[in-house]
């Protein structure tokens, strides 16, 4: 049956490839564009980079901008920095392997001024090529391919689906503990504690893997919840994988981010000297969003000094990180101060709006968003619609694929359907980006309205 | 529980192998080019989900089963009253065991040792030398080397496009420039990209092969892009290696060799089989030594995959063509798919010697060869004239591939998202540089030229200089960027090396670090025949440089030879 499945899913990633080319060759459509929120793709939604990210790195490319007006002066000023910390003078050079060591040294920095200065140890940082490279070398460490039972990872669900690839790849077994939908995607940890158990027999879990803030559920983590977490990781002995991406991106109302390695350092004794915790945070979101230049890094902590020797050498085999996407980092952990002539401009569009939006719909509930750069909405169809999706198109099709699909042929939005991340079973979700530029994401609301008031009609 | 598992890939390919064995090749039928079942990232991912989605029902059953002895009382508040030692999770007994034999001899201890002395110098620590002086790794622009304008142009425009106003910027960079930013999404180098790459970059690299390999059709959708060559090399042993026992996968590789491979493969599990390149023939590599390891390795594995370096690294070496075809047909004949490492394909420095594609030969033997023959090719901009390292950027191209292996590839490729932009875009340079109608094109050559030539001086230089000193033999540096001289030592220093601990040229390498500042990479790095030393030195310092340190080495090694014998 999957095969079926996997065939309806595909068709939809092509389906929208050709509308965009149909669109092109000026076949007609009631619309002009197909808006594109199905990736955390900032740039792809249509976000302008930072001025001040790019003019640095197309200085440090090109050196002789350093030496032309063309550029405001702190601009080259901090290309010439950069360049001086790069080996021979070139972002063209290998960086040592866990990254250029003022880079490395300015991210302990950010991480100390963010945790309100809890130490950071430059030698515990590994800078790598967008931060699924580091999530996947720590797994490489945690999972022993040959042990019998299988090694375990605790994942949530809804759960960001790449990292499920990666910890499946290397031969562990998801153990999948479900977030409360009714209660704004908590994290319970009764929930934790069930899965676990539910892992007896199947696998050994060594690890847990949280998402905070969510993807693709937008929450926001309280300190307490935090804590639980952490309580239970020391208490289970479990290695704590923390994605931490979305930090940046936190926006609900009283709603705070704090990391896990701050939580956990002010816990103190004995969580603080024992709980072992990767931390792992990219460019690729935040007010950078740059995706394509790949690189992100990893905070540990509490690890055994003889395990990070193995930990240096596996960062070591993949050369290093690209130096641009370095760079990148070193703007976003140390970035223009105020009163700087490039101090940077960047407003996060109104999530609010959005949330207002979906829940004046019939049928659609989603909790406030609070962080991360993803509505994760709920969609209650009507038996009818799931009856057609069922027998849609000589295959059974999920509802949620059904109506992603629509939305797309009709709506031209291009969305993801919430199988793919897990959900509840009976449940629907659908999943897209919410930071495309204040336009688009109108439009985007505007088109999802119309074409969800028409697909309730039809199915009602 | 075994659906948990179907997302690994090794079952998957080794079942594959399995049920195709009667082809005797090791993932099947030939396909013939453009036929290929075109299978997106999304449908692959849907696989994993499904099961990952499936997981979830059975988890639920387990919880039914189990919920009567669920214990809802506060746990936390329990263990902490009630435990107080807790171990660590993670530790050398408790993590992957692969893991733990993995080295990376090119960044290894004496490279960190390296930094330690640089960090000492820039305290003030006094010492016979005032730098250090890195000859153990192949980055061309740590040495100095500058880069090519138009490439650097091109990547400034699309790094800042509000450079396409300034009019300093060449109109063929500009419109470089234009072409790539309208492949990427939101028209940005930092949107993501396809995880198989940009496809009219993809387009441009296969378009550069057809015209190396004299017209022989390369289609892109065989062409994957890569962060750097080790990525695309370290995916397709993973798919590669399978089975258990004595039906674990072989891997040949050259000895000496590229520390990446035995890396690589230490961590994926799988059983490295050494084969020797021939030092008293310039390295070169022998079918009759290739067939003796294969046959001692089939008593304990099975060989399934033959990796040749060329031109060598680290031995320098530029393969024939009548050495090209031999392998082919050994590959065909042993059922080995054949990764053909040909980074260094710019870098053909003597005189007689030529690079020569395995496509191309592969092709050039005919159907029976080319329509059978497994094969995968990486490139890099790493290396060659460009030396960009930092950008991460490189190919492969995969020939005959399995159409379902080919859906398990790009479903493993996709969990890096996707190869770092701007690599890509340098690649795209790369293959598509300026032509004689271009305004950049006179300058794109000079620099192109003098990298090129500035580099067979200086390995002709070396050759020379590294064979006046008694103790040390040296073979020609046909190509690549390394030498690779075997060095006599004394027993004496066998003896104390022994005495510290030390492997022999690790103890010369270290002691050459310590007293004269170059940091080399000993030959036990890389593998050798046993009692025989080396190293591997780039040839990359600038000119005057290396002629110094040349000279250091030699009045070392004299210094050395006479202090232990």
């Amino acid at each position: 049956m999957w095969n079926m499945k996997q065939l309806a899913y595909g068709a939809l990633a092509r389906r929208a490839n050709q509308i965009k080319d149909e669109l092109r060759q000026g076949v007609r459509k009631p619309y002009k564009e197909v808006i594109d929120v199905f990736q955390g793709d900032l740039h792809g939604a249509g976000m302008k980079p930072l001025t001040f990210v790019r003019q640095v790195l197309a200085a440090c490319v090109y050196p002789p901008l350093i030496n032309s007006n063309n550029l405001p002066l702190d601009v080259r000023q901090r290309a010439q920095k950069e360049l001086g910390r790069c080996v021979g003078g070139s972002v063209g050079s290998y960086s040592a392997a866990a990254g250029i060591p003022e880079i490395v040294h300015s991210i302990s920095e950010f991480i100390k001024r963010r945790d309100g200065g809890i130490p950071s140890h430059p030698e515990n940082i590994y800078i790598s090529p967008g931060s699924q490279w580091s999530i996947s070398n720590i797994l490489n460490v945690l999972v022993n391919r040959e042990a019998s039972p299988r090694t375990g990872v605790l994942i949530p669900v809804p759960c960001y689906n790449i990292t499920v690839l990666s910890i499946t790849q290397l031969g562990a077994v998801t153990v999948p503990y479900y977030l409360s939908e009714e209660q704004a995607w908590a994290l319970q940890v009764e929930e934790l504690q069930r899965a676990l158990e539910s892992a007896k027999g199947v696998c050994s879990p060594v690890a847990l893997y949280v998402i905070n803030p969510g993807n693709p559920a937008g929450y926001v983590q309280s300190q307490k919840s935090v804590q639980e977490v952490i309580r239970f990781a020391w208490e289970k002995r479990l290695f704590l994988l923390v994605d931490e991406l979305y930090q940046d991106c936190v926006y609900g109302e009283n709603c705070e981010f704090v990391s896990y390695k701050r939580t956990l350092s002010e816990m103190g004794p004995p969580f603080s000297g024992t709980v072992e915790l990767a931390s792992f945070h990219s460019v690729s979101k935040g007010f950078l969003g740059e995706c394509g230049l790949r690189a992100g890094y990893v905070e540990l902590v509490n690890l055994d000094p003889a395990v990070m020797k193995h930990i240096h050498t596996i960062f070591s085999k993949d050369s290093c990180a690209p130096v641009l996407g370095q760079i990148a980092l070193d703007l976003m952990t140390d970035p223009p101060k105020p009163g700087d002539p490039s101090y940077p401009l960047y407003k996060q569009v109104g999530p609010e709006n959005c949330t207002l939006v979906i829940n004046s719909l019939p049928g659609f509930s989603c909790p406030p968003l609070e962080g991360g750069l993803f509505a994760f909405p709920r969609l209650n169809l009507t038996p009818k619609a799931v009856q057609k999706a069922k027998v849609t198109a000589e295959m059974q099709e999920d509802p949620d694929t059904f109506y992603c699909t629509r939305l797309l042929e009709e709506g031209g939005v291009f969305t993801s359907p919430g199988w793919e991340y897990g959900q509840k079973e009976g449940t629907y979700h659908i999943r897209f980006c919410i930071a495309a530029p204040q336009d688009i994401m109108e439009e985007l609301l505007r088109r999802l309205s119309s074409f969800h008031m028409t697909f309730m009609k039809d199915f009602s | 529980m075994t659906l948990v598992t179907v997302g690994k890939i090794q079952p998957i390919a080794s079942d594959s192998a399995r049920r195709r064995g009667s082809t005797g090749r090791p993932w099947g039928n030939t396909n013939t080019q453009g036929e290929e079942a075109r299978v997106s990232v999304e449908e692959l991912l849907i696989a994993e989900l499904l099961i990952f989605f499936f997981s979830f029902s059975m988890f639920q059953i387990t919880l039914q089963l189990q919920r009567c002895a669920r214990d809802i009382t506060n746990m936390s508040q329990q263990a902490v009253n009630g435990i107080s030692h807790r171990g660590r999770v993670l530790t050398l007994d408790s993590m992957n065991p692969n893991v733990k034999r993995v080295e990376y001899a090119v960044r290894g201890p004496i490279v960190q040792r390296a930094v330690q002395i640089e960090k000492e110098l820039k305290e003030g620590v006094k010492k016979p030398f005032t730098e250090v002086i890195k000859a153990n790794i192949g980055d061309a622009h740590a040495m100095g080397q500058k880069p090519i304008t138009f490439f650097r142009q091109v990547l400034a425009l699309c790094s800042y496009p509000a450079l396409l106003e300034d009019s300093k910027f060449p109109e063929d960079a500009k419109k470089r420039a234009q072409r790539i930013l309208e492949a990427c999404g939101g028209h940005s180098i930092g949107a993501y990209s396809t995880s198989q790459g940009i496809e009219c970059i993809r387009q441009d690299v296969a378009r550069y092969i057809e015209k190396r390999d004299g017209g022989i059709p390369s289609n892109p959708d065989n062409i994957y892009l890569s962060t750097g060559a080790s990525d695309a090399i370290v995916t397709i042993l993973k798919l590669l290696v399978c089975g258990e026992g004595r039906d674990r996968t072989g891997v040949m590789i050259s000895i000496p060799q590229y520390p990446l491979y035995s890396a690589a493969l230490a961590d994926l599990g799988a059983v490295q089989i050494n084969y020797y390149l021939d030092e008293d023939n310039c390295w070169s590599l022998n079918i009759t030594e290739l067939r003796r390891a294969l046959n001692a390795a089939r008593e304990h594995c099975n060989p399934r995959v033959l990796c040749i370096i060329n031109p060598g690294n680290p031995t320098g070496q530029v393969q024939s063509r009548q050495c090209i075809e031999d392998v082919i047909r050994f590959a065909k004949e042993e059922h080995l798919f054949l990764m053909a490492d040909e980074v260094y394909q710019d870098n053909v420095y003597a005189e007689g010697c030529q690079f020569h594609s395995f496509k191309k030969v592969l092709f050039e033997m005919g159907p029976e060869y080319s329509n059978t023959v497994e094969m995968a090719s990486f490139h890099s901009t790493s290396k060659c004239y460009m030396g960009e390292c930092g950008f991460r950027g490189g190919y492969m191209e995969v020939i005959n591939l399995d159409p379902e292996v080919k859906a398990q590839l790009i479903k493993l490729v996709s969990v890096r998202l996707c190869p770092p932009v701007p690599g890509q875009a340098l690649l795209d340079l790369v293959v598509n540089p300026p032509q004689p109608d271009e305004p950049s094109y006179a300058t794109f050559m000079k620099e192109r030229t003098a990298v090129l030539s500035t580099l067979a001086e200086k390995a002709r230089l070396t050759e020379q200089i590294f064979n006046t000193v008694p103790g040390i033999t040296c073979n020609p540096v046909q190509g690549a960027m390394y030498t690779f001289p075997g060095i006599t030592l004394p027993q004496k220093a066998i003896d104390k090396a022994k005495e510290l601990g030390l492997v022999p040229d690790m103890f010369y390498c270290m002691r050459l670090l310590e007293e004269d500042g170059i940091c080399l990479v000993p030959g036990s790095g890389f593998g050798q025949r046993e009692g025989t030393y080396h190293f591997r030195m780039t040839i990359l310092p600038p000119t005057d440089k290396l002629k110094v340190v040349l000279q250091k080495i030699r009045e070392f090694h004299l210094r050395f030879t006479q202090e232990f014998s």
